[in-house]
């Protein structure tokens, strides 16, 4: 199946491959993470001549998580190229990674001719049907001259609204056709509304709230940093004197070395961010999802208050918890207008209660443990980067001291997968990030078990001479896993430790710098020497192997009904 | 209780797959879906009629219309709508019983499309109680097949409201 191709017209044809590069560059495309097969042949064909960068990783699970964070740290669309079959089965856990935590990208796949399609051909998977519910748009082309504006059409999807993953399954035919060149069309979605700009009596609905209220809280997600929000954020919670707390994914949104940062609320949030969710009269919601993380038990949250919601995702809101006052707009606009319309208290009773909870709880560990404790490691590295790095983490314990002992100052700062939970994204995330932005320390926080996953990445470090750090909090164990059975299964560690290499021999025989650190007084010298580094670094800090993340909300129980509290109680 | 939503989605592969998969995806209920194209060859018709509380609908709707393909979302709740089923049912009907079951058909407004020495094929639409009604009705004689649309439904003029606004009530 190939295009007309009508001679006696002047219209200039191309090659589908070469449609593809030119609409990338199009929308600007600089880096695109790509891995090779048979059905993109000619796509990287037309690639070799042109400006674009192209990044192999060593998985097509790599190649998505790394433009994830490309995407993440810059805000900007991340490109990710595989083939069919088992290269686009490789892209699924990228793809719900992105997909549950909003993150802008464009994923092209090669696919098996299409007269092969349905025949069962070698590398051949349904990957439109495979990735249909992991993405927020995908879409195969069985035209070739719908090829331009199929990839225009997944630039706008993926990057406005709440953004997303779009893939286009691209048959190797179309890529090969010659093709019409034809100028940009307007996008025209019939059914793909944003609203972008909230409606203005919701707005002065929520201000007089705000206003009126004695006890608010701002509870902000990743909305807030994918919307470009943060400033408006800080002014909003200056101005009318409200407390921050964050998500997971909302962590950087706000300085959270202002007095007025509760730091992270849920399961291992902050003991004060979860008492002063459950106490404040009214919650104020900005580009989160209420999820059960953050909720515990779903009933029993922040009982007093009333709510505002303010998103982007008119299917986020109402749907956990219900929403007293709704806001469906982008966060940078609704909280700009808002600024307008709150006015200053001072509400002393209730930031007198906050402050009695941090001086009562605040996050801490055994500072005169023998062991190199985790949170040691994290707030070290905090201390000797002057919390400036841009740190990406695996999922699990380390993530959790990650985010209770790093204090992070800006958005796109901190890149984590919060809602897939991923393990393994560390690595390629920091890849991605480091490639996005070459001349900021980017550190991957990651556990062992973790990196295990997808440490194969270290030789594409190597291989683009990319001074990324690895800060490896080694337990020997599934730490979290290991938690959860200590606390809930009588201890039982079934199958959740681990023999590991000797990661930091493993750094060395891939090209990269290993070093270790195995007693307390090395940790700092260690730090030092790994972030000194220009090369790859793999740093190995052997820790308290039974360490726990605390304070916890175990599954099922209310925000305020936290163990571990008492651990440390100060005297 | 019952919604009857009524989807506006583009006309093009996968848009039935994504709707099918999003409601198995998040465990909602389809009690009937019927598709169809309409005047506009580039659109189709769902309509859909989903079992759980104005919550879960709710969600349901906006999820709905959350899917780039999706074009419009309406749900017809608390709003004055014809609903209409379509069925063929084929009864058994040895020649004694065919005045009993003819006069059947004629009450309930349906027409007889086919007839055999043993079985009688009828058809019959109308609101899905009605439908309902008319299998009990048969039963007594015997059903040997039968095949239903889902609902399909429209809003009396003038009172269409698009429903898009979860907000500003």
């Amino acid at each position: 199946m190939t295009a007309n191709t009508t001679e006696k017209t002047a219209v200039q044809t191309k090659p589908g491959s070469q449609i593809i590069v030119d609409t990338l560059l199009e929308h600007g495309v600089e880096v695109l993470f790509g891995y090779l097969g048979g059905v993109v042949l000619p796509l990287f064909d037309k690639l070799y001549d042109s400006p674009i960068r192209v990044v192999i990783p060593r998985h097509e699970q790599g190649g998505c998580h790394m433009a994830d964070a490309y995407a993440r740290s810059t805000g900007k669309v991340g490109v990710v190229i595989a083939t069919s079959g088992p290269g686009a089965t490789n892209l699924t856990t990228g793809l719900a990674t992105a997909m549950m935590d909003s993150v802008p990208l464009v994923a092209l796949t090669g696919q098996v001719r299409t007269e092969l399609i349905g025949n069962d051909a070698f590398q051949e998977a349904d990957t439109t049907g495979i990735t249909r519910p992991i993405t927020k748009h995908n879409v195969i082309v069985k035209n070739p001259n719908e090829l331009a504006q199929t990839i225009r059409e997944a630039f706008f999807i993926a990057s406005t609204g709440r953004p997303g993953p779009v893939l286009i399954d691209i048959p190797v035919d179309m890529q090969i056709a010659q093709v019409p060149v034809t100028p940009p069309q307007p996008i025209e979605l019939p059914g793909y509304r944003i609203r972008e700009r909230g409606h203005a009596r919701q707005i002065t609905a929520a201000a007089e709230a705000i206003n009126s209220s004695q006890r608010p809280v701002l509870y902000v997600g990743g909305g807030v940093i994918s919307g470009n929000a943060s400033e408006p954020l800080r002014k909003l919670a200056k101005k009318a004197n409200i407390p921050v707390t964050m998500t997971l994914m909302g962590l950087g949104a706000f300085d959270q070395n202002d007095p007025l940062s509760l730091n992270m609320l849920g399961m291992h949030g902050a003991a004060y961010a979860n008492f002063a969710v459950q106490n404040c009269d009214l919650l104020v919601c900005v580009g989160a999802r209420f999820d059960d993380r953050v909720t515990g038990k779903l009933k029993a949250f922040a009982p007093h208050a009333r709510v505002i919601h303010i998103d982007l995702d008119p299917s986020s809101i109402s749907k956990n918890v219900p929403a007293d006052i709704p806001v469906v707009g982008n966060a940078r606009h609704v909280l700009t207008e808002m600024l307008e319309l709150v006015e200053y208290k001072e509400r002393k009773e209730w930031f007198d209660q906050i402050a009695e909870w941090k001086k009562r709880h605040p996050l801490r560990y055994d500072q005169n443990a023998k062991t190199i404790k985790p949170q040691y490691v994290i707030e070290e590295l905090w201390k000797q980067t002057q919390g400036q790095a841009i740190i990406t983490t695996g999922v699990g314990q380390h993530q959790m001291w990650t985010a209770q002992f790093y204090r992070f100052n800006r958005p796109r700062q901190f890149i984590t997968s919060g809602g897939l939970g991923t393990m393994g994204f560390g690595l390629p995330a920091a890849i991605g990030a480091q490639i996005a932005n070459p001349d900021t320390l980017v550190i991957d926080i990651d556990g062992d078990s973790s990196f295990n996953m997808t440490l194969t990445e270290l030789s594409t470090a190597v291989m683009y001479e990319l001074p990324v750090k690895v800060c490896l909090i080694n337990n020997g164990y599934m730490g979290m896993v290991r938690q959860w059975q200590e606390l809930f299964y009588g201890k039982r560690y079934s199958c959740s430790s681990l023999k590991s290499p000797d990661f930091a021999r493993l750094a060395e025989a891939f090209g990269a710098v290993g070093l270790r650190a195995e007693k307390k007084e090395d940790v700092p010298a260690v730090i030092k020497a790994m972030l000194a580094e220009k090369r790859p670094c793999v740093a190995d800090f052997r820790v308290d192997p039974e360490e726990n993340v605390w304070p916890m909300v175990p599954a099922g129980k209310s925000l305020h009904e936290m163990d571990g509290l008492d651990i440390f109680e100060m005297a | 209780m019952k919604h009857i939503l009524s989807a506006l989605v583009q006309n093009k592969p996968g848009v039935l797959a994504h709707v099918a998969g999003m409601f198995a995806a998040r465990a909602f209920n389809i009690d009937s879906l019927a598709v169809g194209r309409t005047d506009d060859p580039s659109l189709s018709r769902m309509t859909i009629v989903v079992i759980g509380d104005d919550r879960v609908v709710e969600q349901v709707r906006k999820q709905l219309a959350k899917i780039v393909t999706v074009v419009k979302v309406q749900d017809f709740a608390g709003m004055d709508v014809v609903a209409r089923d379509l069925m063929l049912i084929s009864v058994a009907c040895p020649p004694e019983k065919r005045p009993e079951i003819l006069a059947l058909v004629e009450m309930f407004q349906g027409k007889v499309v086919d007839i055999g020495s043993k079985f009688v094929m009828v058809e019959v639409a109308g609101p899905e109680n009605k439908i309902e009604a008319f299998i009990e009705a048969c039963r007594p004689y015997g059903i040997k097949n039968l095949v239903r649309t889902g609902t399909v439904a429209m809003a009396r003029q003038p009172r269409t409201a698009v429903v898009e606004s979860e907000e500003g009530k």
